[in-house]
């Protein structure tokens, strides 16, 4: 397969995702043959394209909140000071990815309430194993040789921390990153069984119409997403191990 | 001047340095030779404090090593260790300018003094600065750890096994170079190492470590001739011994009158080279020529075999 190939493909999912969330109606002839008794083709409670983006912006929050909690954790136990709480928190982090995103949104709501939160707690949750243990992986196999020369440089903890340890595991924690967005990129669905803005809406009023067009486009959508957010975040990692001296595995 | 006193590092039960005091005087070299588990990378960090002394202290010109906190001192100490240790994820000229930046120095002078380092190290600024550690050769790197090392310009360089993972040609020109740097910065090297060919070609003097004891620190002729023990004599090599005396010195201070056949010995050559040759080309005398290539005279083989004795 020619090199430009896989680019081009890419360019053409993009394309067909931009066109399908902003003018939905294109497409309508394509889902017809899905739908029953005149049923609407095309999802029309709400516009595919603000639900996608409050998806992503959903993820996005999550992400991120996961990313700073999970990896101010992995550095906190890798510190000489916090290294008897790295059982603990290994532990609550687990815990955290034991629990089915379904259970925590039926216990998040009796406490926050319907809506956004209690589907943000449950990404929240669901991300921080991936992040933390790579970000555990990435702190704690840097080359011992170029820690003891940071050392013998006369580099302070912090500067250590935030000059060589925090660089040498970007790409490995980046990795992290991509398995718990496209984790909550699929997960985020289950939301709007509580009344969160997302993609999931789509396939849910599907389910309940027994209309197979809405479930498609918006499996579809999300799958989208998925391929190409890992896709991009994969390119994104290379480039900073590359850029970091550490091979790509 | 480096002066330790009564340095003793216990970890739990066991003592891995024990109680060892000697003086290092300026601009020479030190070299701690010992086999491994003997407490001599041990000790060598405890002179920057990467590792902290049981009890003992640590002098430089008086002044107390831990009356300031660690990474000051290891600041003002250059620190080349095995394996370079350079930052993947920075270019050469930034892995150089490591402590001048932790300094504080303003950029043009840390500029000047990088190029300076690398000129000298003949790596050309301009090619090598951009590049990453891993785009150069080992040769390379080592150069670049130890002109990392050298940057903020420390009276006190501490090398750990430095040319360990050098194949042995490129080994010998990183050694000398290294003498050539420390007789040009006239900086104080204390230089740990295994191998006593190494020990005995660079050093002023030698500290041979045992079992965390110091055994013997004197000048390499007379750990060659009056080894202090008989570890000491096993880490020297028996039937090395007359090859290693005669190592340390140069063909000038061997030179006879007269004259001899064939192509002649530059007079800074060592007298075990000029013995090599002589018995491999099966002469009975070599011609010796100067720098400036004029003939100083000539050396024989019964003048080294005489050289090569223990001395009395």
């Amino acid at each position: 397969m020619k090199a430009w190939f896989p680019s081009l493909l890419r360019l053409a999912l993009v394309v067909l995702l931009v066109a399908f969330v902003t003018s939905p109606g294109w497409f309508e002839p394509l889902l017809k043959p899905l739908t029953e008794n005149n049923a609407p083709v095309i999802y029309n409670q709400g516009s595919l394209l603000t639900l996608t983006l409050l998806h992503l912006r959903i993820v996005l929050i999550a992400t991120v909140a996961a990313t700073v909690v999970a990896v101010a954790l992995a550095i906190l136990v890798t510190r000489p000071a916090g290294a008897e709480f790295l059982p603990l928190s290994r532990s609550l982090v687990n815990i955290g990815q034991t629990f089915p995103p379904v259970a925590v949104l039926a216990l998040a709501v009796p406490a926050v309430g319907f809506g956004e939160k209690p589907t943000l707690i449950a990404l929240f949750l669901y991300g921080l194993l991936p992040i933390f243990e790579n970000a555990l992986t990435g702190l704690t196999t840097l080359p011992a040789n170029v820690m003891e020369a940071a050392r013998g440089a006369g580099m302070t903890g912090w500067q250590r921390l935030t000059k060589v340890e925090l660089p040498l595991s970007a790409p490995i924690i980046l990795g992290g990153i991509r398995l718990s967005v496209v984790i909550s990129l699929a997960t985020a669905t289950i939301g709007s069984t509580v009344a969160a803005k997302t993609l999931g809406e789509v396939i849910i009023a599907g389910l309940l119409s027994n209309n197979l067009a809405f479930i498609l486009q918006g499996g579809l959508i999300v799958a989208a997403l998925a391929v190409l957010i890992y896709d991009g975040l994969s390119a994104v990692e290379r480039y900073t191990a590359r850029r970091m001296g550490r091979e790509v595995e | 001047m480096i002066e330790i006193e009564g340095i003793t590092k216990r970890y739990d039960a066991t003592t891995v340095v024990d109680d060892v005091s000697m003086v290092i005087e300026p601009r020479t070299v030190c070299v701690i030779v010992g086999t491994s588990g003997s407490g001599k990378t041990t000790l060598l960090r405890m002179i920057n404090r990467l590792v902290e002394p049981t009890a003992g202290v640590i002098k430089f010109d008086g002044a107390d090593n831990s009356s300031l906190p660690g990474y000051e001192l290891r600041r003002s100490i250059g620190y080349a260790i095995q394996g370079h240790g350079l930052f993947p994820h920075r270019t050469v000229a930034q892995n150089i300018a490591t402590v001048p930046v932790l300094l504080g120095w303003d950029k043009a002078r840390i500029k000047a003094r990088v190029d300076e380092l690398m000129t000298l190290y003949q790596l050309d600024p301009e090619a090598f600065g951009p590049r990453y550690p891993h785009e150069l050769s080992g040769g390379q790197q080592q150069r670049v750890g130890v002109a990392r090392a050298l940057a903020a310009e420390p009276n006190v360089l501490l090398m750990d096994e430095p040319f360990g993972a050098l194949d042995p040609i490129i080994r010998n020109k990183a050694q000398e170079d290294l003498l050539a740097i420390q007789k040009r910065f006239g900086t104080t090297i204390i230089l740990v190492t295994h191998d006593m060919e190494e020990a005995v070609h660079m050093g002023d003097k030698i500290a041979v470590m045992d079992a965390g004891k110091l055994v013997q620190y004197a000048k390499p002729a007379e750990i060659l001739a009056n080894p202090a023990s008989d570890f000491v004599e096993t880490l020297v090599g028996a039937s090395e011994r007359p090859f290693r005396l005669l190592s340390l010195g140069r063909v000038r201070d061997a030179v006879e009158n007269g004259s001899a056949e064939g192509e002649a010995i530059p007079g800074d050559a060592s007298q075990r080279d000029a013995l090599a040759e002589l018995l491999w080309s099966g002469r009975p005398a070599l011609p010796v020529k100067g720098a400036d290539g004029k003939p100083l005279g000539r050396v024989t083989v019964d003048g080294l075999v005489k050289r090569a004795a223990r001395p009395a």
